[in-house]
Formats: C-alpha cells, structure tokens, sequence
C-alpha cells in the first residue's frame, strides 16, 4: 500500500469522533454569543405571547376614558393609548398577532418560494421561462399594493393577512432559489451525485438544498422584519389583525397621529418590532455560520 | 477474446455554440465527432489530447450522464441509451467518475461518511451497521482512517480528497471507473501516490479504468491502451508502449516531441512539429482537421476524413499518409536516457507499489 500524508491531530479525531453532524452546528451556534443573545430573546418573546394572559396586567382591549393618554407610571406601565388601553398589556398581546403575521407569512413564502425555485433551476425549459416570467410579474406591483390587493381579495382576517404577505414575498424566496439553485447544480459534487445514481429529488434535497439554504436563510430573516411591518400597514388599512385586538404594527400607525402628545405610544411598539427584528437577524446570521462545516 | 465490457461506436456530441434570435442552433460545436473504442474488462483505456478535444465529453457521454447526438455507448453488450430507470441505476452501480478537483468534487456539506454511505444507500440492500463497516473498509483501502468519516472534507488535503473521491467510486464495486484527469490537480509528490493506488485497486479488483489525461508521463505509467484525441476525433490509437514508442500520427508525434526531457544531451534535439494554436471547433478545417498544421499534409489531407484504421498490430491511425512519417527524427527524443537523478526519482516511487 503507498504512504500516507499525514492526518491531522489525534486530539481533534477524539474532540469530534463522537458527535453527529446536527449536534456540531449546534455547538458552533451555542459559541455565537450574538446569536444565542437573538434566540433568547426570540424564545422570551414567545413566551410572552402565549402566556399573554398571565403577563398582562389589563385587558388589552378594555377602554377606559379617564386615562387616556396617560404618560408610563406605576400602574400603566408603558402608559395608555388614545381609547385609555394599557400599552403594556397591548404590546404583550400584540406579540402574538406580530410574531404570527411574521413567522407563519414567511414560512409561507419559504415554503412555496423554496420548491418552485428548485424545480425553476433544476427543469429549466420552458418550465423555467413561465415561472421566471411569472415572478418578474409579480415583482413588477410594488410589494404592498399586491399585498393590499391580495388581501382585500380574501377578505380581512390575520390568516388572509398572512396569506396575503406570505404568496406576496414569494417571489423573492423563488428568485432567489432559483439563482443559488442555478450556480450549485454545475458544481462537480453535483454532477458526481448524479454519476453515484442518485435520483433527481434525493440531489434536490439532499446535495442541492443544504448548500443553499445560507442564503435563503438570510433572505428569510430579513423577510421577517418586513412582514411584521405589512401586516402592520394592512392593519392599518383594516385587512390585518381585527380591531380592538392590538398588533403592534396597528398600534404605531394609530400612535403616529400622537407623535408629539403622546411618545409612548409609539415608543414601545416600535421598541417591541426593533427588538424581534434584531434578534432574527441575529439569529439568522448566526444559524448561517453555524450550518457551515468550515466554521469553527 | 471476450467479450469487451465497453463498446462505444460512432459516438458523437454536438453542443450549440449560439442560436438566433428565434432559438434556432446558428452554431454548432462538434465536441465528440464519431469516436469509437472498447474496453475489456480490467483494461486501462487512456484518452489524451489538448483542453477541449472532447476527451471529458467523451467520459460524461460512456457514463450516460449526458446524452450522445449520435452513435451508441452498450456496457456488456446492452446499449445504455433509453434504459429503464431499475436498470440505470443497475448500470450507474457499476460505472462510476472520479473528477479531476477534489475540492470541487466532494459536498462540502455532508461528511465523508454520508457522502461514502450514499452509493451503498442507493444500490444496496445492507443495514446501517454493515454500511458503516463498509464505509470504515473503503477507508481503509483507500489508506484513511474509519475514523475519518465523521469528517467534512474542508479538513483533508487534495491528495486525501482524491482518496476519498476513489472510495466513494469503488463503493458499489463497479466494473468500470471513467477518471477524468484525476491527479492533473495534486502536487507531484501526492500523483504518484493516487496513480500507484487506482492501479493497485486495478489488480486487485480487476476493474477496467477510462483515464482521460493531457499529461502523457502520467498516461505512460498506467495505461495499457491509449488513445489520441484531436478537436473531437480520436486520430491514433494503440498499446501504450507501441504508441511511446513509434508513434505514427503527426499530432502524436508532435505532442510527444512536447514532453519535456530532462537532459541537457536533449538539448537543440528537441523539435517543434506543430505550429500556431489548435482551430476553432466551432468551423473546424475539412478533411483531415490536423491539415492546416500537419508539417506531412498533402491536398488529399483538406478534402478526405482519413478513417482510423489498424496499420498493424492492432495500431490504429487515421491518417492519409502514416507511411511517409518520418519515425527515425522521433526516436531520437524517446530514446533519450533520463538523467541520472531523474532516474533515481523515478526509482524511488516504484517501491511504493
């Protein structure tokens, strides 16, 4: 038998020898401070919102006419909005439309962007011309305008809401797809996948997907922010979470008519959007170099 | 003589250069023009020739990877083109690829392990114990460690990757690996390793290996036959220490004459039989596509294809006019003896097999 070059360390074969590959990107996340400091925050926040009722010291929608626009104080502690609501309670129950219309019209997005593109780049032909032509369709209306128009089709309720934003961004998550799937599927692990007489959907998912899914996953956090923002414009618009029940998208566009009487009222959603914003991108970025072998 | 376990007849690629507006071919580049040759079982079939002679062409097209414009490529006498998919895959357990980058071919997402149990997975009935043992074997045999499987293959070096490229090849225990310039990647010092490893996996495991190559020192080491390939077309091809030894194209006696040797005695001997780069194949010259550089040409030469026929001995040329080469001013550059340290050098990687 010829030699050998030699491997490296017997220290680090022992280190690795017993992990499975999910448990090592796990290990690499948990050394990510930022992005262990984004998933905490990501779980208090959920918590929040299904224990809502526990959290909350008001209900949320119970008006109160003597205290309106009350400044934060002991009782009120994020103050009262223009009906005399408790802001706090409005903001821990808002969580849950908030993180809902975020969560659920993205995974929507990803979950019917992801596949098409895959098939787009993967089956080429015409396939590929009606499905890119289509995207480029819809890429055309502004974001908001198809979201609105969508929307309004289904008639207004959280869950077409989400609907509405999650076919909306789609496009993005097809396009983007299409483009990594495009650049991988001529990579040579590609081609030796296909030499090894693996199926199409097995180097779909198995050798195409995995090294894809970086970017995507980027793209889908970013996504997030913007869908807990559209939910909030079509709230606003009376298509997203139904009044009195609060969202904090609903809650900043109703404060920004009080922007100089009452602060707060647009402080703390805001705060509450900026918090869960930052934490998915946190997380995001984290999980993204946590999936990739190269990193330590 | 047994039945050839390869058998590739007329094959032919085109690939569109350009296309109108309307999506018409305008252009055509005729990648693979017309190749034939086979292959016996634990036989080491070379191909050879500058960048884009079709010679990777033709190793995708033998594995079915891409699909031939014309002619046939039958793997123990069964054609490969239009198999039902069962027996695809039957057939893709049996031929398999080693690419020329190791870097490139191996997911840099799934560990070694996962990659190695993949062809088992796929063509094999075994447990998930048994895979591992096997898997641990491959690695082994490839000299790595079982170990190594629980690793992703941005922690190995190039030579090691190829290891690992050859074990994931031999899994399904094929019959026929197409290796597609597998060391023109690795250092010199590592080449000689993987070449002294897929000849012994050879003899040990009487597989039967397509080396497409353009570095002829290389192709002298392990091939038994090689074959000369010019812009799509093979134009010689015989026993290798036939064709090393008197070479009766001009294109093979021109790119021989372009191995550098290492002897100041070669000196002022060496000779530069071709002039100017290869023509485009997009509009190659007619007839003999050598002629416009070919120092023996003849007008025969720009209106006839010469057919590649056995001159003797089971040496193939096409050529119109092999007879009048001029053999003699060759040999003087083949027979040059190697320097003395080249010698020893040379010596010292022959113990390793």
């Amino acid at each position: 038998m010829t030699t050998l070059e030699p491997a490296a360390d017997d220290v680090a074969e022992r280190a690795v020898s017993s992990d499975t590959p999910t448990r090592r990107a796990w290990m690499r996340l948990r050394r990510r401070k930022s992005a262990m400091l984004g998933l905490i925050v990501l779980v208090l926040l959920i918590a929040m919102a299904v224990m809502a009722p526990w959290i909350a010291s008001f209900d949320p929608a119970k008006q109160n006419y003597i205290a309106v626009r009350k400044a934060p104080s002991a009782l009120y502690w994020f103050g009262t909005d223009e009906s005399g609501r408790d802001m706090f309670s409005r903001v821990v129950f808002g969580a849950r439309s908030s993180l809902l219309a975020g969560l659920v019209s993205i995974a929507i997005a990803l979950g019917l962007g992801m596949p098409i593109g895959l098939l787009s780049a993967y089956r080429g032909g015409w396939v590929d011309t009606v499905i890119s032509r289509f995207t480029d369709a819809m890429l055309a209306v502004p974001f908001l305008i198809l979201a609105i128009a969508l929307a309004a089709f289904l008639g207004p309720s959280l869950t077409n809401a989400m609907i509405a934003i999650g076919v909306t961004a789609m496009p993005i998550f097809i396009r983007l797809t299409r483009g990594q799937v495009m650049s991988v599927k001529v990579e040579d692990y590609v081609e030796a996948a296909r030499a090894v007489g693996n199926p199409a959907y097995r180097i779909a998912f198995r050798h195409i997907l995995p090294n894809i899914l970086p970017a995507l996953l980027v793209q889908a956090t970013l996504s997030i922010a913007m869908a807990i923002i559209a939910e909030a414009s079509l709230s606003f618009l009376g298509l997203g979470q139904q009044p009195p029940a609060p969202s904090w998208g609903s809650m900043l566009n109703t404060a920004q008519r009080f922007l100089t009487q009452a602060p707060w009222m647009a402080l703390y959603p805001g705060l509450a959007i900026f918090l869960t914003v930052l934490s998915f991108n946190l997380l995001g970025d984290g999980l993204r170099d946590a999936l990739d072998p190269k990193e330590r | 003589m047994t039945e050839p376990l390869l058998e590739v007849d007329g094959l032919g690629k085109n690939f569109v250069a350009q296309r109108s507006v309307f999506g018409r071919p305008t252009a055509v580049v005729k990648a693979v023009d017309g190749v034939s040759l086979t292959l016996s079982a634990g036989e080491t079939l070379a191909l050879v020739g500058e960048s884009g002679c079709g010679k990777s062409t033709v190793g995708r097209l033998i594995l079915g990877l891409i699909e031939p414009t014309t002619g046939t490529v039958s793997f123990k006498g069964r054609s490969i083109a239009g198999l039902p998919p069962t027996e695809l895959r039957a057939f893709r357990a049996q031929a398999q690829l080693i690419f020329q980058d190791p870097y490139a071919s191996l997911n840099p997402r799934l560990t070694i392990g996962q990659t190695l149990h993949e062809p088992l997975i796929l063509h094999t009935q075994m447990t998930r114990q048994d895979r591992s043992a096997r898997v641990g074997e491959l690695l082994t045999t490839v000299g790595l460690k079982p170990i190594h499987a629980r690793r992703y293959p941005h922690e190995f070096s190039g030579g090691q990757r190829q290891r690992i490229a050859i074990a994931r090849a031999l899994a399904a225990s094929p019959k026929l690996i197409v290796c597609d310039e597998p060391v023109s990647a690795l250092d010199v010092s590592i080449r000689a390793q993987i070449l002294n490893l897929l000849r012994d996996l050879q003899q040990q495991l009487g597989l039967a290996l397509v080396f497409i190559s353009h570095d002829l020192s290389v192709v002298k080491h392990i091939a038994n036959r090689t074959a000369v390939m010019y812009l799509g077309r093979i134009v010689e091809m015989a026993a290798t220490p036939a064709l090393f030894a008197a070479p009766r194209h001009p294109y093979t006696q021109a790119l021989l004459s372009a191995i550098p040797v290492a002897s100041p005695a070669a000196r002022g001997q060496r000779r530069i039989l071709l002039q100017g780069d290869p023509p485009s194949p997009i509009d190659p010259p007619t007839g003999c596509h050598l002629h416009t550089r070919c120092p023996r040409a003849a007008d025969i030469c720009s209106t006839s294809i010469p057919a590649l026929l056995d001159t003797s001995d089971d040496h193939w040329t096409a050529c119109h006019r092999w007879r009048d080469a001029d053999q003699r001013a060759f040999q003087l550059v083949s027979e040059l003896p190697m320097s003395p340290s080249l010698q020893r050098l040379v010596d010292a990687f022959r113990p390793m097999t």
